[in-house]
């Protein structure tokens, strides 16, 4: 089932009446979800990807515009009519009930020809309990299980009614780090076993980029850019999706392009062509960078860290808009970094030009 | 732990509530029990320095009396009558509350007014409305006029007054107004109690039963009285307990009499009978009574207990 947003606005009224102003939470989004894709909504907290998330499910009315499933306009269709499975982000589990219980709750509260015989319930939840892997846990109360143990739970639950769409809002938040490693992953595989749309929302960017068809990058309700996790991160619409993506962040810098080349503060690092003089903003990813003898760009050095498989040099640089300079270079080479000065040739196409004012990014090719 | 040689400190500090609570509460419960094994105990012999025999009289002689039946009947009556109902009344008024924002502050108010009130003139309240004026203190034969306000809408609707409380009114009419009076009484703090657990689930279950498209019954039965067990154990239990000792209602309906003017204490309680033998001078009496009220007390609070282990999520 394709889910597309034609317009989506939403608009929350002030709460103080007379000097607050009203929040745009979601403002004119227009994008597709393919049938059968696993999309993440990303962006920071307060961007309104979790709002975007409940109007698709229906518990929020938009202000404006439209939702279709399919061909179907769900817009003005409740929630429960919409054949959506919804996982809170603190799995909202019925806690009284055991595992099975909750389970079968959405199946017992079907009605008119969906009524299913208590075998067929009993049979269905048991396959979604089977799916997640946690049918051995069935007679358990949820404040018997771990947080995983939860979440898979709180995502049968959702599977059990076969919905059209699933949507999870923040489904790893409450994991620590090593869970939420296996917990995206399931999140894959039950994805892919079931062929169901997915959208989830998340304010983690590895996470998006790791399990994600698309990712759809926000920011204050307006959407920046959307495209396959690879695609963003190598090509950004601009410099917050830049910032946003990738770990450790991006290093921006700022510089100038002056007669075809692109300057850091006085040091000529790369040539330009298509592009106008002017005063720009540089984004360049930690893998950019290069050791180089003869290297144009001359940092202040700090610290070298050695993490095995690579090693991340820490530098400052005059023109830098971060604190310092990380730069993450392939521990294959035996490199000796010395003095107080080290000396870097960047790569191309790990370097982004943006417009010093819109923070839009300039296209040109860099050389 | 303390420190062994510090201990004397924690004493010190402990020892002004210990000292009230050994005065005040252990002391009197272990008198309790020797008045009520000392045969015929009263507290006024015993100042005159009369010597009483050790034995189960006091008990035996509680129990064959018919006014102690009487008592014990009635306060049960009232007790298994009016906690279903009050509770029941409580949840259904706290969950609309709930459910509501416009006025929900000023209803409550409302709602917790009686809680606010004195018993005894709430009671005469209530007595003026189930009332017929002219027979209150007064004969068979004296002119009966409608004026209580219950009974101006019973007439209004077209049917006949109904003798609540008055001169030769029936135990059945008594007991309604009672209960009543009682239930409403007994709102305003289950109604508290309730709508703080409410307000104390958390939203989201709400959300995942509406995803799930449950209706609304089956929200209230599967998901709100559950998470709200606790709390209705909570209300049931005290409401028994307070139910058990139930007096003040009587006396501010009735008055002292404990019943209508041709049938004093005829509503008479259980408190009633410990009061009633404390002023004939029988501490002995009455304190064997307090034990056997305890025990029930007691039993019923177990049985509650036993109940809400099987039916209660915490």
């Amino acid at each position: 089932m394709k889910v597309v947003l034609q317009n989506l606005t939403k608009i929350f009224p002030s709460r103080d009446k007379k000097a607050g102003k009203e929040v745009v939470a979601v403002n004119d989004f227009n994008f597709e979800i393919p049938d059968g894709k696993l999309i993440g909504l990303l962006g920071p907290s307060g961007c309104g990807k979790s709002t975007t998330l409940y109007m698709i499910s229906g518990l929020q009315k938009p202000t404006s515009g439209k939702i279709f499933f399919g061909d179907d306009d769900v817009t003005e269709l409740s929630t429960e009519n919409r054949g959506i499975g919804l996982v809170f982000q603190n799995y909202a589990l019925y806690p009284h009930m055991t595992v099975q219980q909750n389970i079968l709750f959405p199946l017992q509260n079907l009605k008119g020809a969906d009524k299913l015989s208590k075998e067929e319930m009993q049979e269905r939840a048991y396959n979604a309990a089977k799916l997640v892997q946690i049918e051995e846990l069935m007679d358990r109360k949820p404040s018997e299980l771990s947080g995983g143990q939860q979440q898979r739970v709180a995502i049968a639950r959702a599977l059990v009614k076969m919905p059209r769409v699933l949507l999870l809002d923040e489904p790893l938040s409450n994991l620590d780090a090593r869970l939420r490693l296996q917990t995206r992953e399931e999140i894959r595989r039950i994805q892919k076993e079931t062929g169901i749309t997915t959208v989830f929302v998340t304010h983690d960017q590895e996470e998006a980029m790791s399990i994600s068809d698309m990712i759809v990058v926000m920011k204050l309700g307006v959407l920046q850019q959307i495209g396959k996790p690879q695609d963003v991160y190598d090509d950004p619409a601009n410099l917050f999706v830049a910032k946003f993506l990738g770990t450790p962040p991006i290093n921006v810098l700022e510089g100038k392009i002056q007669g075809g080349k692109v300057y850091i503060g006085q040091e000529a690092v790369l040539e330009v062509s298509g592009a106008e003089d002017q005063d720009v903003v540089i984004g360049i990813r930690p893998e950019g960078f290069e050791l180089a003898e003869t290297g144009a760009l001359h940092c202040n050095l700090v610290n070298v860290e050695v993490m095995g498989r690579d090693v991340s040099i820490v530098s400052h640089h005059p023109a830098s808009q971060n604190a310092s300079i990380r730069s993450i270079i392939n521990a294959d080479h035996k490199t000796s970094v010395g003095g107080q000065i080290v000396r870097y040739d960047l790569k191309p196409h790990k370097v982004f030009l943006f417009n010093k004012e819109t923070e839009e990014r300039i296209r040109c090719e860099v050389k | 732990m303390v420190d062994s040689k510090q201990q004397w400190k924690a004493w010190l500090y402990l020892a002004p509530a210990i000292v009230l609570l050994l005065v005040f509460t252990v002391w009197p419960i272990i008198n309790t029990v020797r008045m009520s094994l000392l045969e015929n105990y009263s507290g006024l012999q015993a100042t005159a320095g009369a010597q009483f025999q050790f034995g189960l009289g006091n008990f035996l002689k509680v129990v064959r009396y018919r006014q102690f039946t009487q008592c014990l009947k009635n306060t049960c009556i009232l007790c298994f009558l009016t906690v279903p109902i009050s509770t029941i009344l409580a949840l259904l008024i706290a969950v609309a509350l709930n459910s509501i924002k416009f006025l929900q502050k000023g209803l409550q108010t409302i709602f917790f007014l009686p809680y606010v009130t004195n018993s005894i003139a709430i009671g005469m309240v209530f007595a003026a409305m189930f009332n017929i004026v002219g027979s209150f203190y007064g004969t068979e034969n004296e002119l009966i006029v409608t004026a209580g306000i219950i009974n101006n809408v019973i007439e209004f609707f077209g049917g006949t007054h109904i003798n609540w409380i008055n001169y030769g009114s029936s135990y059945a009419a008594n007991i309604f107004v009672m209960v009543v009076y009682i239930v409403w009484n007994a709102l305003p703090f289950k109604i508290l109690v309730l709508l703080g657990g409410l307000q104390g689930i958390n939203k989201q279950y709400y959300e995942a039963a509406k995803v799930d498209g449950t209706p609304r019954r089956r929200v209230f039965t599967k998901i709100t009285v559950p998470l709200l067990s606790p709390m209705l154990a909570y209300v049931v239990i005290t409401g028994f307990i307070g139910g058990f000792k139930e007096y003040t209602s009587i006396v501010g309906i009735f008055g002292e009499t404990m019943g209508p003017p041709d049938a004093a204490k005829r509503l008479n309680t259980m408190v009633g009978f410990i009061y009633d033998s404390l002023s004939s001078n029988s501490q002995g009496r009455a304190s064997a009574a307090a034990l056997i009220l305890f025990a029930i007390i007691l039993v019923v609070t177990l049985i509650n207990n036993q109940v809400s282990k099987k039916r209660v999520h915490y």
